[in-house]
């Protein structure tokens, strides 16, 4: 019953979509205002039969009802509750239904904080992500319905693959499609501003925060995935270049260019047609992530599907919505114009640099994901493209961006003094220069590459501390908290967000040069020097776990005979599936991580009493790359906060005020 | 400067950064490809020799051992109709089984020998890596078109 209930909310929310996506723009069309004014109930009704649809799923795996396809194989009635829970969205069809219930939230929040809108743009907007709705409803009711039975029902489940049984992993997703999805809102706001042919800094300044908040989201998504592939994998890796992960980073990087790009459109007025473009592309990139990911063409953990009607399905929406968009904004993008002028040398000429950057970074991550793909699908030849191309391409390119980073935010709009920039940046450049050169012998071993990292980490850090003191220093406050609270959160996110890329680059600098990998085979009771470490291997005993069996092991860690830590490694054999999984032991420090994970073995006969063997690292730092992304997340934030945004919300509180002041009723 | 000539400096600028990027990337691109190989091609003399490139097949059942005192495997790979032997040092991952299917990235060493930098078995139970499946159906469909050809010419 419950299935049932949850696949007819499904088709009454493929009707309600249908609606949505269609009146309110006939209405925007034809200047017909019920019409549009329908926009915002169908929203709110789509979302709750989203909502009903994803409830009763859930309940299906909650409820271990293995007469459905999905939960049979992907639960298991031994699966903890959260993990049964988080199952909902381990499938391909499951996903696909989390995706289509972040699209309806964000149309509803659209719906719900955007009273100030302009009506007309308001229906455009709600329609049209209301037509990338039908598009995912009807792709999950005809390719890939989560509710199908199985008839006769399964007497078992076949399991949650065990990788994703994982803290990380429950959360991962959702983080992540909320990016994907958020990004649609900056998109509906395009497709919105074209249809209309107006855009001003009024539309950037709606548009903006709705961007930033997707932004922030997916930063927080990519950095659990890359959390979660460093300590369950095995390999103590944390970003491989894997065309999933690539998938994720290229919204990514159009996003970052849109985010600044944006803020020029609404500071400026400048770089409009560009602005729309990004955020096109932005949302374009996301709908090919999911269908890198879901539609089975890669080969990676993530490929669930196999199926080639839904890749056709999601190849032929992919290019309705990005053919469509992209003709509508050759057709209409003259109509919203460029924008403003600006110097050669002004924060808009940097800005257009970094746009530039991203973008170029952008097309190369694109090519050594994507090559590989058409070179295989047109059966000429079967290579891969292996992180060195990526480090060879990406750092190189990201470094001017980098120490522009440092310069835009001290830089006038409209045109700026090269003699002003030196003087305020000179000795910010000394500092970056000066730890660049003398850190890395307090670290201990030096490279030219450690000091070019640590060079663009302390000059972001050197040349945000200057933007802030010459801030302070104009403010005409008194007394440092007056100051400080004079500026706006929307500033305060930037700093916090470039440190937070300073933070970044810090534990990618210093992980790539210092750390130590040793696998090595370790009989029970036998040590090994890692860097300054001993590490004891005491043994590996068998014990239960919910739904696996665990072989831990147990690994005294001492450093000057000192005894820091006991690691117990885990290898797991999963009931349902058979399958192994390596769980590492890491001890986390500020300072970097001392990681080991278990390997198999070794000794005569696979005794497991016997010897082992067993992987040591020492990532030094290696936990600054995830405290960066959420720095930068938290500055995303931050920026959204600011008061700025909710004009409407402060006007109408005024108003409110003034009946009180007269005495008129309040209503 | 008139707004004209800073405009063309903005064209040539954008147009020679382009450029700069574009080399890069291309040398990069060219210089990190890694070709894959399947075993009848590695016997075939058709792999290039200390350039690094993958194979892909299945492990031989029975053909894994492992060096005393050290971490070092040797096994076979095979697309059923040749095999190539395989060494890597170090730890294999979860999903690596006998019979089951595996991709390595490495170098061919003079003797034959394929040197493993890397094993990749990072799939679930039931499932085989694209590559090797492939491996396994060119050598099943290069063996049935022989026997044709053969049939063909006993029968003239």
């Amino acid at each position: 019953m419950i299935p049932e209930l949850g696949h007819f909310a499904l088709i009454l929310a493929l009707l309600v979509a249908l609606a949505q996506g269609t009146l309110p723009l006939a209405g925007a069309a034809l200047g017909e205002s019920r019409l549009m004014e329908l926009a915002r109930p169908a929203a709110r009704a789509q979302f709750l039969l989203v909502v009903v649809a994803f409830a009763c799923l859930a309940a299906s795996f909650i409820g271990n009802d293995f007469s459905v396809q999905n939960v049979a194989t992907n639960s298991n009635s031994e699966l903890p509750v959260y993990y049964r829970f988080a199952a909902t969205w381990g499938s391909h069809e499951g996903s696909l239904l989390l995706w289509t219930l972040m699209l309806a939230g964000w149309t509803f929040a659209v719906s719900v904080f955007s009273r100030h809108l302009p009506p007309i743009l308001l229906a455009r907007v709600i329609a049209v992500m209301g037509l990338v709705s039908v598009g995912f409803l009807a792709f999950l009711l005809f390719t890939s319905n989560p509710f199908e039975r199985l008839l006769p029902a399964a007497a078992e489940g076949r399991d949650l693959n065990p990788l994703l049984q994982d803290p990380g992993m429950v959360i991962h997703p959702p983080m992540l499609y909320m990016g994907y999805v958020g990004f649609s809102v900056a998109f509906a706001f395009a497709i919105a501003a074209l249809l209309g042919g107006r855009l001003d800094a009024t539309w950037a300044r709606w548009s903006r925060p709705w961007t930033t908040v997707a932004w922030s989201f997916l930063t927080i998504g990519i950095a659990l995935g890359s959390g979660w592939a460093y300590y369950t994998l095995g390999w103590g890796g944390w970003w491989f270049w894997d065309p999933v992960e690539n998938a994720s980073f290229m919204p990514w990087l159009t996003g970052t260019a849109l985010i600044h790009s944006l803020a020029v459109t609404e500071k400026r007025g400048a770089f409009k047609s560009w602005t729309v473009l990004l955020a096109i592309v932005a949302f374009s990139l996301s709908l090919l992530g999911t269908f890198l990911v879901r539609s089975g063409v890669l080969t990676s953990v993530h490929a669930f599907a196999t199926d080639p009607t839904r890749g056709v399905f999601i190849l032929a929406f992919l290019a309705i919505v990005i053919g469509g968009s992209l003709i509508l904004f050759a057709y209409r993008a003259g109509k919203v114009g460029l924008g403003g002028n600006f110097a050669t040398v002004s924060r808009e000429s940097m800005l257009l640099a970094n746009n530039i950057l991203l973008v170029v970074a952008l097309a190369s991550v694109m090519l050594g994901t994507l090559y590989p793909l058409f070179l295989d699908a047109l059966h000429l030849d079967k290579i891969s493209v292996g992180p060195p191309y990526f480090d060879a391409v990406f750092y190189p390119l990201m470094a001017p961006a980098l120490f522009l980073m440092g310069v835009g935010p001290v830089a006038r709009w409209s045109h700026a003094a090269l003699p002003e920039l030196w003087t305020r940046l000179k000795w910010a450049l000394g500092v970056a220069i000066v730890s660049a050169l003398v850190l890395p012998f307090v670290l201990g071993r030096w490279t030219p590459l450690i000091s070019v990292g640590l060079f663009f980490a302390f000059w972001i850090f050197a040349s945000t501390v200057e933007t802030l003191r010459a801030r302070l220093a104009g403010s005409t406050h008194r007394g440092l908290m007056a100051k400080l609270t004079a500026n706006s959160p929307s500033y305060y996110g930037m700093l916090v967000a470039h440190v937070g890329i300073g933070v970044f680059v810090i534990g990618v600098t210093l992980v790539k040069a210092y750390e130590i990998e040793r696998d090595v085979r370790l009989a029970p009771g036998e040590s090994v020097a890692v860097g300054r470490y001993d590490v004891r291997f005491l043994g590996v005993v068998p014990g239960p776990g919910p739904n696996y069996r665990a072989l831990t092991g147990t690994l005294e860690l001492r450093e000057d005979g000192r005894l820091l830590e006991t690691l117990k490694p885990e290898k797991r054999i999963y009931n349902a599936s058979g399958q192994t999984m390596t769980i590492a032991a890491i001890d986390v420090g500020l300072l970097g991580d001392r990681y080991i994970s278990l390997g198999e073995p070794v000794g005569g006969d696979n005794d497991i009493g016997g010897a082992w063997a067993v992987r040591i690292y020492i990532k030094p730092f290696i936990d600054w790359i995830w405290a960066g992304a959420f720095l930068m997340a938290l500055g995303g934030f931050l920026a959204v906060s600011d008061r700025r945004y909710r004009l409407a919300v402060r006007r109408k509180a005024a108003a409110a005020w003034d009946r009180l002041r007269s005495g008129a009723p309040a209503d | 400067m008139k707004p004209r000539t800073r405009r063309l400096g903005w064209i040539v600028g954008g147009l020679t950064a382009l450029a700069v990027a574009a080399t890069l990337v291309l040398n990069a691109f060219r210089s990190n490809l890694v070709f894959f190989f399947t075993p009848t091609q590695v016997a075939a003399h058709e792999a290039p020799q200390g350039r690094p490139f993958r194979i892909g097949g299945l492990v031989e059942a029975g053909s894994l051992a492992r060096e005393p005192n050290s971490l070092t495997v040797r096994f076979r790979v095979t697309d059923t109709a040749q095999t190539i032997p395989v060494a890597y040092t170090g730890l294999l991952p979860d999903l690596f089984r006998e019979g089951k299917g595996v991709v390595a990235q490495g170098t061919l060493a003079a003797d034959g020998t394929f040197h493993a930098s890397e094993v990749l078995a990072k799939h679930d139970e039931n499932y085989m890596p694209p590559a090797a499946a492939d491996a396994v159906k060119k050598a099943h469909e290069a063996m049935s078109t022989k026997t044709l050809v053969t049939g063909g010419g006993a029968g003239k």
